[in-house]
């Protein structure tokens, strides 16, 4: 039967794996696809914040709004000590029209998504699921 | 900051790149089977922007 690991097996990888992209790789000794992940999300992230994308706040109304702006805010939000650094040194910008900002947005969003990948895959290997 | 201004398929394939590396490194068990698939993955994002370009370009009139 499959037995659920402990969470102090996994969280502090999670964790890490969260604030700094890559960094549960590098907590678990992975430092070669540590580095890959680190260099993509914050490559991306860098770009998104150079093509003057915008970071989402949380906003409610109909279902569309909702979907959009929370789901967007938790995707910004999952690239860690990237989105924070962002904020509290005030590089998030007002969303504007045109084609590359709104590229930059979805670079921003894309960016805290693959960082969410990387740490399902910090929690794999750091309970034994996978190597 | 410095500002970029990339045109769609410039912030496509930066996007292609990207997001391959990490498939890559997230799906598979050994390093060449990673090599393998980011770059399978890499093909395929660039076939799927021709191919959905050509279809908006042909289907605009």
């Amino acid at each position: 039967m499959d037995q659920t690991p402990s969470m102090s097996k996994w969280l502090p990888a999670v964790v890490v794996a969260w604030i700094i992209p890559g960094g549960g790789h590098f907590l678990l000794k992975r430092p070669g696809r540590g580095g890959l992940i680190a260099a993509s999300v914050t490559a991306m992230f860098l770009l998104g914040l150079m093509m003057r994308g915008a970071l989402f706040s949380p906003q409610t109304g109909d279902l569309l709004t909702t979907v959009i702006y929370v789901g967007g805010f938790i995707g910004n939000l999952m690239s860690g000590l990237l989105y924070f650094m962002t904020v509290w040194l005030g590089y998030n910008q007002p969303d504007v029209a045109g084609h590359v900002h709104d590229y930059g947005t979805k670079f921003l969003v894309a960016a805290g998504l693959l960082n969410v990948l990387a740490m399902v895959d910090a929690y794999e290997i750091a309970s034994g699921k996978k190597d | 900051m410095p500002k970029m201004n990339l045109s769609n398929f410039e912030a496509a394939v930066l996007f292609a790149l990207f997001t391959s590396v990490v498939l890559g490194i997230i799906t598979k068990k050994t390093d060449r089977e990673r090599a393998r698939y980011a770059a399978y993955c890499f093909v395929c994002f660039i076939a799927a922007i021709f191919g959905l370009s050509w279809l908006m370009y042909l289907g605009h009139g």
